[in-house]
Formats: structure tokens, C-alpha cells, sequence
């Protein structure tokens, strides 16, 4: 492995993320919390969902943890806002996904953005937990919305 | 001590990891194995494998030997007065709980007082906040001195006629720090406490004596100084041993055992039940033979002087923090500019070099230092001050990379 690699994972993108990230704060008005960390090493989230008619109006979060998993809840609050609690679920999927080096369709690619600058995350398998953390906290969030 | 002798003894290190010649600094999680425990592991499940105290074939009794042999091995490493003092256990965590099980939830109840420090590891801290529910006990905390020492003031203020247990570990796994144990169980004892110190961090790293440091309990780990995983180490006073109750009950522990009756072996043993963990006894015998042919004064001697060198040249990198006082043992935790430990453990890791991140299961430590999460650099007997350069480089080259982004 060289800083090839590391340029991979920790591209561009993602440093811009994790240095000025979206939707970083909290919520005000109706909108369901949760809270979620990886144990293992400290990071945790919060994160907050306004969910009415089944689509994600608006999304925070706020927290603390490395730059990928900083960066990778910037990303998905971006991603999850306007679409619908399943498409956004799904989403979550294909990101597991690639997070585990499967290939996905284009038409995913164009929907996913910015996020596919997580892909050299899979390289480092000690470091994927860091990246789903933010898009778990929201499946579970969704799942007890329901 | 000839460090490239010792270092060929352990053929793990000749390893290129990442294209790189491997820097493993992560011993404080656990250490590598020398060449010879790994043999007396071999040649236990090639030449001897059996189970132990109850074969009257020859393997069962040089399997018993090796086992039993192993805790003399221990008995004299530790320099207990007996072997019926010696306890051999899954680890630091299961000798910890087994005390506050056994010891804790018989003689504690409401009023009484368990006190511990903010330092601990969650082993010396959970343990402690289960039996003060299941008994009613008050669990109270030793403050930490700004530096994250301890003071004799602070603990006499502590520890008060009502404390029963004060439980502390002997060398912080975070700080580095090296407690006054052998002062604080003068305090504990003249207010009638019982003192269990921690040895995951210290008996690995310099000479135990638990006679000397009078502690009514010392736990440790077989892995963190050579040994297999899985197999680690109780020891208690004989006077309190002899009283207490085993925790787990069944095979091996037993005397006799009636329908509804059943009486225990006599000690060590009626505190290991079901078959023992021989082999990982045998291991760790061979990792304490293996040290004391070092010579723990030696292996102690060098990995401070590991610390003050890293120190040193950590100090010329600026935005390094470091936490914990001057006088250390061999580790060294720290923080890196803006920099999030994970990501500076990911970029070592690219150059070679193993380090930790994380909250080493010190969270409430973490806290108390307003991290959340730190790095950590750990020493043994293997590695040298080459080591260190190449972490330091590491970490210049992470500051480099991180900077242009930043």
C-alpha cells in the first residue's frame, strides 16, 4: 500500500466535506432524533430526520469522529434530503455495497454524487464502520419512524 | 541486553506490511510471541495433549506437570508465598470480575463504599458499578491531579473507615502513569479495605513482587507479555481466598457431589471449573521463562528509555499533544493537530506502523482529558529507537498529508 491509496481515501471531496460539512447543527421544529456510535473507537452521531408523507424533508446532524465518518454523514444528509424513506433506504444499501467493493448500476452512480468518492473506502476494511455509521443511524431512525 | 537477539526471537516482526518493513507498536493491546512459546504450545498439542488432574496415563501426567509446573512458574514470577495463591483465569477481566463476584457481592452492602480512580479500564470500572447495585455499595472515584497522577492526599480524603475494596491499576494504560499502589493499600488497609491492583499494564513491563506491594488481589493477562491469548491470572491472599466462593461451578472444581449437595476442592482449584486452559497455561509459563532470561529490570530499563527518547523527538513535531506525566512507563498516548487518531493510525498503518486509536476502553479517562478519542504509540522488549524514527517520520508524513487538505 502506498499514499496512492491514501489519496484514494481521503480525496478531495471528502476532505471538503469533513472540513466545512452540510447540514451540521440541529433541527427546530417537528423531527425525530437519533443517536447512534461505534463503540469500538468513539465515534458518535446524532442525527435528525423531519419525515412527513414518507420523504425526508430535512436532515442535520452533528457529532464527532475521523474524516471519514464526519464526511460520509455530510454526504448522506446531502444524498437522503427530498427523497423517499425507502429510496433512501435503498440507497443506504448500494452504499453498503460499495463500502464492500460491489460494482453498482450508473443510473445509482449519478443518483449517489459526491458519495462515490467513498469507494476507496473499501480498501480499508478496518475503516468501513466509520462510514456506514451515519447511514445506519438513519435506517434505524426511518425504521422507527414506522 | 542484545536487542537484535531478542528481536530474532520473535518471527512475527520479519514481515513487510503495506510494502513496509513492520513497526508494531501496539504491544499495551497485545504483545507479540516469542519463538518459544510458540514451540511449547506445539509441542503441548504434538507431544502431551491430555486433560489435567484426573488421567492416571502418562500423558495426563506430564500434562498436569506442564500445567501445574506453569503455575509455580507464576507463583515464583510474581513472588507469591504459595501456589494456592495463584489462580489461573481467562484474562485481567475475568480475575477482576471473579473478585468482585466472589469478594464483592459477599461482604459489600448498603453504606459500604468501593472506590476506584477515572483512569481505570472498563474492566476495573464495570465490574465495580454492577456489584455496588447488586449490593446497595456507594462506588466513589480518587480524583486525578491535573497531570493525571494520583495523590496520597487525595486518596486518605477518599478512602474512608467505610470503604470495604479499592481497586487500582498499577500502571494507565493511557497515561503511561505508575501508581502508587503499595501506598494507596497502606490506606486502603488502615481504614480495614481489601486492595486488588491491576497488573495488565505493569506485570508484562517490570518486576512484581505482591509480597512487597502487600495488595490483597493483583490481576494480569498472559498476552500482554508474550503469552497465548485466552489465559491469565488471580492472585489473592490465601487468607481471603480460603473464604470466598467460587464463581463458576461444575467439573474439575469439585470434591464431592451429592443429589443436592456439593463441597469444593481446596484452593487454587475450586476456583477453576471445567477443564482448565492448559495450553494457554503452558504458554504463558514459556513467556515468563522468556523474560526472566531477559531480566525484568532490563526489559523496564529499555522501554523507558523508549519513552523519553519518543518523547524527546516528539516534542520537535509541532502539534503534537501529549497526555500524561513526564515519568512514564513505555507508551506514549497523543493527539495530532486537528487531525482525528483514525485517521493518523490509517496513514501509520500505510508506512507499516501498527499503532492504537480509539478510547482503549477508557472512556470515562477520554472524558476527564476532553477527547474523544486519542492515539497511542505502546513499547516492548523488541522494539528499538529505529522504531521510533520511523513512527515519527510516520507522523510527520500524516501531518504533510492532512496539511495540504486542511
Amino acid at each position: 500500500m502506498s499514499f496512492n491509496n491514501l489519496d484514494q481515501l481521503y480525496r478531495q471531496v471528502i476532505m471538503d466535506h469533513y472540513k466545512n460539512p452540510r447540514n451540521k447543527g440541529a433541527l427546530e421544529g417537528d423531527h425525530l432524533t437519533v443517536d447512534m456510535n461505534n463503540p469500538t473507537c468513539g465515534d458518535r452521531i446524532q442525527l435528525q430526520l423531519q419525515v412527513e408523507d414518507g420523504i425526508v424533508q430535512d436532515a442535520k446532524f452533528d457529532g464527532e469522529g475521523c474524516s471519514i465518518s464526519m464526511s460520509s454523514a455530510s454526504m448522506m444528509t446531502q444524498a437522503i434530503k427530498g427523497k423517499s424513506v425507502e429510496e433512501a433506504v435503498k440507497m443506504s444499501h448500494v452504499f453498503s455495497d460499495i463500502m464492500q467493493g460491489k460494482e453498482i448500476s450508473e443510473e445509482m452512480e449519478e443518483e449517489l454524487g459526491d458519495i462515490q468518492a467513498l469507494q476507496g473506502v473499501s480498501k480499508f476494511p478496518a475503516r468501513i464502520k466509520c462510514a456506514t455509521l451515519s447511514w445506519k443511524a438513519m435506517e434505524k431512525g426511518v425504521d422507527e419512524k414506522e | 541486553m542484545d536487542i537484535n537477539q531478542v528481536r530474532k526471537q520473535f518471527p512475527i516482526l520479519d514481515q513487510e506490511v503495506n510494502g513496509h518493513p513492520l513497526v508494531y507498536l501496539d504491544s499495551a493491546a497485545t504483545s507479540q510471541k516469542p519463538q518459544s512459546v510458540i514451540e511449547a504450545l506445539d509441542e503441548y498439542y504434538r507431544g502431551y495433549n491430555s486433560n489435567v488432574h484426573r488421567g492416571v496415563h502418562t500423558l495426563g501426567t506430564r500434562a498436569t506437570d506442564g500445567y501445574e509446573g506453569a503455575r509455580e512458574k507464576v507463583r515464583r514470577f510474581i513472588n507469591a508465598s504459595s501456589t494456592e495463591e495463584v489462580i489461573f483465569t481467562r484474562g485481567t477481566t475475568t480475575s477482576i470480575n471473579t473478585v468482585a463476584y466472589s469478594y464483592g457481592r459477599n461482604n459489600l452492602q448498603e453504606g459500604d463504599e468501593i472506590v476506584i480512580t477515572p483512569m481505570e479500564h472498563h474492566s476495573n470500572i464495570i465490574p465495580w458499578q454492577q456489584t455496588a447495585k447488586a449490593t446497595g455499595a456507594t462506588l466513589k472515584y480518587i480524583p486525578l491531579q491535573e497531570d493525571g497522577t494520583i495523590s496520597l492526599e487525595d486518596a486518605k480524603e477518599t478512602i474512608t473507615d467505610k470503604t470495604k475494596i479499592v481497586a487500582m491499576m498499577h500502571v494507565s494504560n493511557v497515561l503511561g502513569s505508575i501508581n502508587p499502589t503499595k501506598e494507596i493499600g497502606e490506606i486502603a488497609h488502615a481504614n480495614g479495605a481489601v486492595m486488588l491492583v491491576d497488573g495488565a499494564q505493569s506485570a508484562p513491563h517490570m518486576r512484581i513482587d505482591v509480597q512487597d506491594l502487600n495488595c490483597d488481589f493483583f490481576a494480569f493477562s498472559g498476552h500482554k507479555m508474550g503469552g497465548p491469548t485466552g489465559i491469565g491470572v488471580l492472585y489473592g491472599k490465601k487468607s481471603l481466598l480460603k473464604d470466598m466462593e467460587p464463581v463458576e461451578f461444575g467439573g474439575e472444581m469439585i470434591d464431592f457431589v451429592g443429589l443436592y449437595e456439593s463441597t469444593w476442592k481446596e484452593l487454587p482449584w475450586k476456583f477453576e471449573g471445567g477443564t482448565p486452559i492448559i495450553a494457554g497455561a503452558i504458554g504463558m509459563g514459556a513467556a515468563i521463562d522468556f523474560l526472566e532470561e531477559v531480566g525484568l529490570d532490563e526489559i523496564e530499563a529499555h522501554e523507558k528509555r523508549l519513552a523519553q527518547y519518543a518523547m524527546d523527538r516528539l516534542q520537535t513535531i509541532e502539534g503534537v499533544t501529549i497526555y500524561g506525566p513526564k515519568d512514564r512507563a513505555g507508551l506514549i498516548t497523543f493527539n495530532l493537530d486537528d487531525v482525528h487518531p483514525h485517521d493518523v493510525a490509517t496513514v501509520l498503518d500505510a508506512e507499516g506502523i501498527a499503532v492504537r486509536a480509539g478510547h482503549h476502553c477508557a472512556q470515562p479517562l477520554m472524558k476527564w482529558l476532553n477527547v474523544s478519542a486519542t492515539a497511542r504509540a505502546s513499547f516492548y522488549v523488541y522494539n528499538t529507537e529505529e522504531d521510533i524514527d520511523a513512527f515519527v517520520d510516520g507522523l510527520k508524513k500524516t501531518k504533510e498529508f492532512f496539511g495540504d487538505v486542511f
